[in-house]
């Protein structure tokens, strides 16, 4: 067992005991979120940083199986949770034709496609009125009212993702991904099926995406076109998940997951209230137009963080942790 | 007949724009191979920096086009020198990290136009916005044909420059092959800054020209990048006369869906088109007439 396995299951041990230890609903409902994210990037690293097909569009997978699940309890009465197994069959169904079609495109253009995917699910399921109810969304009853069962189904589902991706990695399918990612025409040369093998990749993150998605709709018990269909708060979150861990790593995503959940909560609270409190007690009104902004501010933090991301640190907080560590320490020494 | 000709009408006169819309884009594309997500987003800064010029100093929009064009120019040369070109030199696993840098550019021009000017919807109304005349039964919007005009202008002065300047035949080029061009003297990293700003400046000319009809919000720069690459993947990436046919096909299009299917059915067409265009014509019209 290597030392990243160690702390994995450290830190797993601790979060499955910290509901036991921490009874507060804001953490739990952060911590679900970030599960969820967990999910969510891990899927889109298999794709994007070990298959090198970069998906600009995850939302419509994810989007895919939140309607999935919402849509069988709202049409048939069968209880969303039979969606959440489902949610992961549509949204391979798909992932086929649209690999099929796409993956005769490479590198950018794959990302373009991905992207019209994207508003092509979000426009449908706006104007498919009779069937999704349009911009009205759907609400079902969520089945607990405590957070505790779904914290551990959803803390059940990002372990069950990374092991899939660390068993997937493996075999000899993660090395014919690593060798798409690294020179398509020479795996192709060596008689890599690149087109069969990329398909594989994007079908498995597609089904992940998908399930993350029908869980959503569980919890939440609301969806609509804007949220699950969403360019920047799903498939750019996704990315950013991926990109601030680090791409092509186990645990790049998952860190990524964490660090975004909070950075979009620190955006959204206003510095976990600690801004809005000085603004408050200070009077200041500089302060207080700030606290105002910061609270709308998520997505310009957003934007921001992928350009300081990308260009100072392009392989992430896990990929990059050797580079952090030596500039912590040479700090220090000066 | 008389719907069907004005529809084809509005299509014309608004795939004019989007030629101009398309053309950045693939001149961009063609140079540094990259797609550039923030091209919308920089058409919206101008389109905002028209209503600007037009609420502070009452400058008509046609005026502000060369306000916005020297400034949409200036941003993008920055914005490939400081943040586009260092990128190149950095070792990463992912291959498009340029094209996400584009998108975070986007989101913060976005935000930062959404700080100033909130999200309420803003339109300048001129004394022409709404002026129209007819031939027959047929109106013909006199913007719209205003902008025509100048979005043809603009662009035969750009073939101009990519023909007949040494700048223009230096991007051509390294469009052509990078390696090679740089062999010949060309400087590459001053080339990749013009031809972004260039590139800019001719979405920023749309924008402004945009703004008499139609309403700005911050929001807007999205669909508009993805029209921009629905324009290059119809017409071939990278060729700037398929832009042209790209832009007007588009126009065309959504003249057409919005016609006789729904007005919802806008924006789906061009994405429908887009697929089409990948199943049964990789390529675009870039491979059925080799320019």
């Amino acid at each position: 067992m290597d030392r990243s396995t160690q702390i994995a299951l450290g830190v797993l041990g601790l979060l499955a005991c910290f509901p036991l230890v921490v009874e507060n609903d804001y953490y739990l409902h952060l911590l679900i979120l970030a599960f969820m994210w967990v999910v969510i990037g891990t899927a889109w690293n298999l794709i994007a940083g070990y298959t090198g097909q970069v998906s600009f569009g995850d939302a419509a997978f994810f989007g895919m199986g939140a309607y999935t699940a919402g849509l069988l309890e709202y049409h048939m009465g069968i209880s969303a949770w039979w969606g959440v197994p489902l949610a992961g069959v549509t949204a391979t169904l798909l992932a086929l034709p649209f690999g099929w079609i796409c993956f005769r495109l490479r590198g950018a253009y794959f990302a373009l496609a991905t992207l019209a995917l994207n508003e092509v699910m979000r426009h449908t399921a706006t104007i498919w009125e009779d069937f999704t109810d349009g911009m009205v969304g759907i609400m079902i009853l969520q089945t607990f009212e405590s957070k505790l069962p779904y914290y551990y189904i959803v803390l059940g589902l990002a372990v069950v993702t990374i092991v899939i991706i660390e068993l997937v990695m493996k075999s000899k399918w993660g090395y014919y991904f690593l060798s798409i990612r690294e020179d398509q025409d020479t795996a192709e040369s060596i008689g890599i099926n690149t087109t069969t093998y990329k398909m594989i990749s994007l079908t498995i993150a597609a089904a992940l995406t998908g399930i993350a998605g029908g869980f959503y709709m569980n919890y939440m018990g609301f969806i609509d076109p804007e949220v699950v269909f969403s360019l920047h708060d799903i498939s750019i979150m996704a990315i950013l998940v991926g990109i601030v861990g680090g791409v092509g790593t186990v645990y790049g995503p998952a860190v990524g997951a964490f660090v975004m959940v909070v950075v979009q909560e620190l955006f959204r609270t206003g510095g976990f209230g600690v801004v809005t409190s000085l603004a408050e007690s200070s009077g200041s009104e500089i302060l207080t137009t700030f606290a105002l902004y910061m609270t709308k501010a998520h997505v310009l933090g957003f934007g921001i963080l992928v350009v300081v991301v990308i260009r100072y640190l392009p392989n992430g907080i896990v990929g990059d942790w050797d580079r952090i560590t030596a500039l912590w320490r040479r700090g220090q020494q000066s | 007949m008389d719907l069907f000709l004005q529809t084809l009408i509005a299509g014309l006169l608004k795939g004019g724009l989007y030629a101009l819309i398309g053309t950045g884009m693939t001149l961009i594309m063609g140079v540094m191979g990259i797609i550039n997500l923030a091209h919308g987003q920089l058409m919206m800064v101008a389109m905002y920096l028209t209503y600007s010029a037009y609420a502070l100093l009452g400058l008509d929009p046609y005026l502000s086009l060369f306000i916005s064009m020297p400034v949409i120019f200036i941003l993008g040369m920055l914005i490939q020198k400081y943040l586009l070109n260092p990128l190149v030199h950095t070792e990463t696993i992912l291959p498009e990290n340029q094209v996400l840098m584009t998108v975070g550019i986007g989101m913060v021009l976005t935000e930062v136009m959404r700080f100033i000017f909130t999200s309420d919807y803003k339109s300048v109304k001129t004394a022409y916005s709404n002026a129209t005349y007819f031939i027959g039964e047929i109106s013909f919007s006199v913007p719209l044909m205003i902008n025509f005009l100048i979005a043809i202008g603009v662009t035969l002065l750009l073939f101009w420059f990519l023909i007949k300047t040494d700048m223009g035949r230096s991007i051509r080029a390294t469009a052509q092959d990078k390696e090679a061009a740089a062999l010949m003297g060309v400087n590459p990293e001053r080339t990749t800054y013009i031809t972004f700003g260039l590139g800019a400046a001719l979405v920023a000319a749309a924008g402004t020209l945009l703004v008499p009809i139609f309403y700005l919000y911050p929001d807007i720069g999205g669909p508009f990048t993805r029209r921009a690459f629905v324009i290059c993947i119809l017409g071939g990436l990278g060729s700037t006369v398929g832009a042209i046919f790209g832009g007007v096909t588009l126009g065309l299009v959504e003249a057409f869906a919005a016609t006789y299917i729904a007005m919802e059915f806008e924006e789906m067409a061009g994405l429908v088109i887009f697929i089409m265009v990948l199943l049964f014509l990789p390529g675009g019209f870039k491979r059925l007439t080799g320019v």
